[in-house]
């Protein structure tokens, strides 16, 4: 990071235009972005944002899917979920590690989400109720996470770019095997469908806020889309997404909660009802059903896990001062 | 009559210890002290898990009253499970489920390493395909023992009071004091000295000790539990059990 520190060093401002024009120029003919590259302030912040606001969403991710590996009901189903949510941390790992790139560390960036400063995805604080919702979090909650990731693995920014590859591997992967399970209980008995239509009137809403506000009221999109680090727009992805699930749902022979979803000829794709925003800025603000279980349990695992981090590094030292003896 | 009363007692002992300790580690899903430690907490959950299946498939074959593992895992009653105490406690802090994993898995890789030989082909496969794990498990338990036990004065305390915590409830894996286990000449060969010279050399470095108390828990093999047990099961079993002959 030495070198950015230097680079960053008052330079004037023709020379700070003439670096960003370059800069601008590298992005706009697809070249990638390294770490040790120039690059201007904004962008590492953003990015900074960005990149670590999905590694906090992947690790609370983790909680409301991990309140069913005690009671999952098959051991095949509990071995897939626990592989499944093993994945999310992984990914946590990995988009931590992308972010590290930037010269942010991993502690900070925990502070940061311990603290309410940074935020993560609105879906993870929603309940998981019943088995059904597991299945109905691998098909629309992956379904949309591999929607706004897929365009990145094609972003500016190399090590975010290689991370989404091998990320969007796994949450294609999730989202089959929850439609698979879904499969399972619509093809069961009554109170196994009852359960996933229960589970899909919960969760589709929700998903469709995974796209974030409508693009007029999206605060940071055309700065982030110059900088090839959005690559769509909310509601075009929004659009895909329903197009997507709406057959997907028919051939489980679920019902959509949303009687506005009729298909639209002229425009060849599906019209459907108006999100609740106000519900989503509340969620956001930290009102929804489980904002405060959910950085509760983050905190409560960094502050009981102090003790082990000070002995890992008191032994660290020990090792190095018996080693240089 | 069953004709294999022994491998059936030896593969539900095995299957139970692994299934209940695999239930125990997935419970850290989310809260443990470091990312890549949760990580490695649920892989071994996974292992444990696919290893209980293993032995449980078998159990299943030559059971007369179950036809699957998932039955066995899933239909059972409290006092037909065989598992010890030890898997059965509760995580407690991070240290705590150290000792716990230490403890089980150095009386893991020495039975897998028994029963790998056993003339029972069935049995030596699954012991083997085991092994390659468990090995990899006690390592990294051995490495997380001597580094909280020689870290600070906090978690070497915190370690210390860890393992004579556990002891009594670890001895009962070396338990061969038992009535009707089915498989006492495989236990008998890995005696209680053995496992606790097994575990001598990490500890020494841990800078931890032993105690010396003798007494151990029993009664995980004729079914009788503690409490911790039943409310396992409550929550293992609740869907089996509310929505009985349903597929998952
Ligand atoms: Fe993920
Ligand atoms: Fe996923």
């Amino acid at each position: 990071m030495y070198s950015q520190v230097i680079d960053e060093q008052p330079v004037s401002s023709d020379e700070l235009n003439a670096q960003e024009a370059l800069f601008q120029e590298k992005i706009d003919n697809d070249i990638k972005i390294e770490p040790r590259d120039w690059m201007p302030d904004g962008y590492r912040k953003t990015l900074i944002r960005q990149i670590s606001q999905h590694a906090h969403s992947e690790i609370v991710g983790m909680l409301p899917e991990g309140k069913w590996l005690t009671r999952a009901p098959s051991l095949t189903r509990k071995s897939i979920l626990l592989a499944k949510v093993q994945d999310e941390g992984g990914h946590g790992l990995y988009l931590y590690s992308a972010a590290e790139t930037l010269g942010v560390t991993r502690d900070e960036m925990y502070l940061a989400l311990h603290s309410g400063k940074a935020k993560y995805s609105s879906i993870f604080n929603y309940p998981t109720l019943t088995w059904a919702d597991i299945g109905v979090i691998g098909w629309l909650v992956d379904g949309a996470a591999i929607m706004n990731q897929v365009p990145l693995q094609r972003c500016s920014y190399g090590p975010y770019a290689r991370a989404m590859v091998r990320i969007c591997k796994e949450e294609s992967f999730h989202q089959r095997q929850g439609f698979e399970m879904l499969i399972t209980l619509c093809k069961g008995k009554p109170v196994q469908k009852a359960m996933a239509q229960d589970a899909l009137n919960r969760w589709w809403w929700p998903s469709l806020m995974m796209f974030g506000p409508p693009d007029a009221d999206s605060v940071h999109s055309a700065q982030s889309m110059r900088w090839k680090i959005k690559m769509n727009g909310n509601d075009e992805l929004r659009q895909k997404f329903v197009d997507v699930c709406v057959p997907q749902a028919e051939l489980l022979g679920l019902t959509i909660p949303d009687n506005k979803i009729i298909w639209n000829e002229e425009w060849q794709q599906h019209d459907f009802g108006e999100v609740n925003w106000d519900e989503f800025y509340n969620v956001l603000k930290g009102n929804g059903v489980c904002n405060r279980e959910r950085l509760k349990a983050r905190v409560d695992a960094w502050e009981d896990g102090a003790w082990v981090r000070d002995a890992a590094k008191a032994y660290a030292v020990k090792r190095q001062r018996s080693s240089s003896l | 009559m069953n004709n294999n009363i022994e491998e059936l007692s030896l593969s539900l002992f095995m299957g139970d210890n692994n299934l209940i300790l695999s239930h125990r580690l997935s419970e850290w899903t989310g809260h443990a002290p470091v990312l890549e430690e949760e990580l490695a907490l649920a892989n071994v959950a996974l292992d444990l898990l696919g290893q209980a299946r293993m032995w449980l498939e078998y159990a299943a074959e030559i059971s007369e009253d179950y036809k699957t593992a998932d039955d066995l895992a899933y239909k059972r009653e409290i006092w037909e499970f065989r598992n010890v105490a030890l898997v059965e406690q509760p995580n407690g802090h991070f240290g705590d489920t150290i000792v716990r994993q230490f403890y089980y898995d150095n009386w893991h890789k020495l039975i897998l390493e028994h029963l790998y030989q056993s003339e029972n082909e069935r049995i030596a496969g699954i012991a083997e395909k085991s092994l390659k794990e468990v090995r990899y498990h006690l390592e990294r338990s051995a490495q997380w023992t001597v580094l909280l036990g020689d870290g600070t004065e906090e978690s070497h305390n915190k370690l210390q009071t860890s393992v004579n915590h556990f002891w009594p409830y670890a001895l009962e894996l070396c338990n061969t004091n038992t009535a009707n286990s089915g498989f006492d000449d495989d236990l008998a060969s890995l005696s209680r000295q053995t496992w606790i010279d097994s575990l001598s050399n990490i500890i020494a470095e841990a800078t931890l000790q032993l105690p010396e108390t003798e007494f151990s828990y029993s009664g995980g093999r004729e079914g009788i539990h503690t409490e911790h047990l039943s409310l396992i099961l409550a929550e293992m079993q609740c869907l089996p059990r509310a929505y009985p002959g349903t597929q998952w």
